[in-house]
């Protein structure tokens, strides 16, 4: 991996007696697309605020760009684009005017200010709307505006904490279509997400985070490769009869997930696993042949579901 | 895609940190001040329009009942530099109550401005930049219209222009100071202003001289800023007699609550963005 544009050694943050973030460590590499991935609460945003020069660490290393954000916040956040979880544009001016305050903040001048609000506006398919008040934009518009904003001074690194949530499914596809692009051009990408196909469809690499620490790192396809089978059987045979179903199915796929509502078996050919199931007798009342996902690591790493 | 190095990266970083170290305030005024736009006509209206009707009702009206005048000028000489004070409070209290909450809760731009390279304490500047500027303008425009009505017979009347704002941002910041702390609405604002705003307008001897209150109402005045503005207003709008010392202390006072103010509603806005 060449030198890190980001790099965080024991980075813990505490709040009292409640640890938010317990010493971790990762690395992200210049133009590398990187994600945390991670229940709420799990100290993803908590680490982005630390990544984004906002919040101090409490112990540990941490270095972006080659500077201690200690010592170095403004002019690590001048090369930095932020997306937050919650939209933070001024309501109280108009879309393209959002885009113009915030490029002046870098200390850039009017004329490149407006001339990259356009183009951005363009990007972010918001051109017919750059006179339109913030409130008239719906929520896909505005996370567009949000990363248009973000993008205004160049930013080596782009930071987005859960940039999809609360979209419906066009936005969000329409949202994952405009970060692919950048990352084509070569912006690093840190994202944080609860959505694991959004880390699937963003992300070359990641780490899962429970807690406030590291459960595992890698692509992917390799974390699906180490902590699941190739695919998954979902069946259901009613909230009160899964116990009893799976205790019968025990010897069937790799491994039995027993949840509240549905029994996974964890195998690398779902079709005979359920082959298996129905010779011993059991019936399904429905059943599901998937490919495994990281909802799959991460419920073998920490026992729980990802959205809860 | 152009392949930098990370040392690219820190010098491009370096470089990209100097202009808003500098200016990052002003970058803040400029926003605030283009976020007029929206309500600058009510703005200017409010500036028009409350002077004219406060020295009608004031200095016409109630001026009649005092046909003696108070001292030895008659009764809109002596209540106008109050009002004047009054109206730069009145904007600074507006602008550092509502519009400091919002922005960290409605509309939560103080936490947009904070990923930038700008600074907690720069978005406190930035904003009291612009604070400072409105007061200003509408306290010339209130200067003016008492000009015109007669009110200031001094030549050094128009220094009351910068003590009155001098007066409105001393009591904005210690509004600042508070409102930058709240996290729940739970009507604090409607309680400032009805225990706060209004007592000081009624006992900072704006309509009569502190000095007609009973001696036990008179601490309120002494430390009111608005009652130090409005003294320092009347040594300069018609030289109101008062020793150099006491005209001293008024401009030490302000400067010494603009200082703290500013101070403390600086760190409580570094406290709360950087979390």
């Amino acid at each position: 991996m060449s030198q890190p544009v980001i790099s965080a050694r024991q980075l813990t943050k505490t709040y009292g007696d409640f640890t938010a973030v317990a010493g971790i460590d990762f690395e992200v590499a210049p133009g590398e697309s990187f994600g945390l991935l991670g229940p709420n609460g799990a100290g993803k945003s908590t680490t982005m605020r630390m990544v984004g020069a906002v919040s101090t660490r409490t112990s540990g290393e941490l270095n972006i760009l080659g500077l201690d954000p200690n010592d170095h916040g403004p002019d690590i956040r001048s090369q930095l684009g932020v997306v937050p979880q919650q939209d933070n544009l001024d309501q109280e001016l108009r879309v393209r005017d959002n885009l113009l305050v915030y490029g002046r903040y870098f200390g850039l001048p009017r004329r490149l200010v407006a001339e990259r609000a356009d183009a951005l506006l363009e990007f972010a398919q918001l051109t017919d709307r750059k006179k339109a008040k913030v409130d008239d934009l719906s929520g896909g518009m505005k996370r567009r505006l949000t990363i248009a904003r973000a993008l205004i001074n160049e930013p080596r690194i782009l930071l987005l904490d859960e940039p999809t949530t609360g979209l419906d499914p066009q936005a969000r596809h329409i949202l994952w279509d405009r970060l692919f692009r950048l990352k084509e051009q070569g912006t690093t990408l840190v994202l944080t997400t609860h959505y694991m196909d959004e880390a699937e469809q963003l992300c070359d690499r990641l780490v899962v985070v429970d807690k406030g620490s590291i459960m595992a790192e890698g692509s992917p396809a390799s974390l699906i490769r180490e902590y699941s089978s190739r695919e998954v059987l979902e069946v259901r045979f009613g909230s009160d009869k899964n116990a009893e179903a799976a205790e019968r199915m025990a010897g069937v796929g790799d491994r039995l997930e027993v949840l509240p509502d549905r029994i996974l078996v964890y195998s690398e050919n779902g079709e005979a696993a359920l082959e298996r199931i129905t010779s011993l007798g059991l019936e399904p009342i429905t059943s599901l042949v998937r490919r495994s996902s990281l909802e799959d690591v991460f419920l073998r790493l920490t026992g729980r579901s990802l959205i809860e | 895609m152009t392949t930098t190095t990370v040392r690219d990266d820190t010098a491009r970083a370096l470089a990209g940190g100097e202009a808003p170290r500098r200016w990052g305030a002003w970058y803040i005024a400029e926003h605030r001040i283009r976020a007029m736009k929206g309500y600058a006509g009510d703005a200017l209206f409010q500036s028009f329009g409350n002077p004219l009707i406060y020295l009608f009702a004031l200095g016409v009206g109630l001026a009649s009942l005092v046909p003696q005048g108070v001292g030895d000028v008659s009764y809109l000489q002596f209540v106008a530099p109050a009002l004047m004070a009054t109206a730069a409070m009145t904007v600074t209290a507006n602008e550092t109550s509502y519009p400091i909450m919002m922005g960290f809760k409605w509309n939560p731009i103080f936490y947009g401005m904070n990923a930038s390279p700008i600074t907690g304490g720069q978005i406190v500047s930035g904003m009291m930049i612009h604070i400072a500027l409105r007061a200003f303008v509408t306290v010339a425009i209130y200067f003016g219209i008492i000009v015109l009505f007669g009110a200031v017979p001094s030549a050094l009347g128009w220094l009351s222009i910068g003590t009155a704002t001098l007066t409105g941002m001393a009591i904005g910041v210690l509004i600042s100071t508070y409102t930058s702390t709240i996290e729940e609405d739970r009507g604090q604002m409607a309680m400032l202003q009805r225990f706060g705003i209004m007592p000081l307008f009624l006992f900072s001897g704006t309509f009569f001289p502190l000095e007609q209150l009973p001696v036990w109402l008179q601490p309120i005045g002494w430390i009111s800023p608005l009652w130090h503005g409005t003294e320092i207003g009347r040594v300069l709008t018609y030289g109101a007699a008062e020793p150099l010392w006491l005209t001293v202390t008024h401009v030490g006072y302000l400067a010494t609550l603009f200082i703290v103010g500013l101070w403390a509603t600086r760190k409580h806005f570094v406290r709360r963005l950087n979390k």
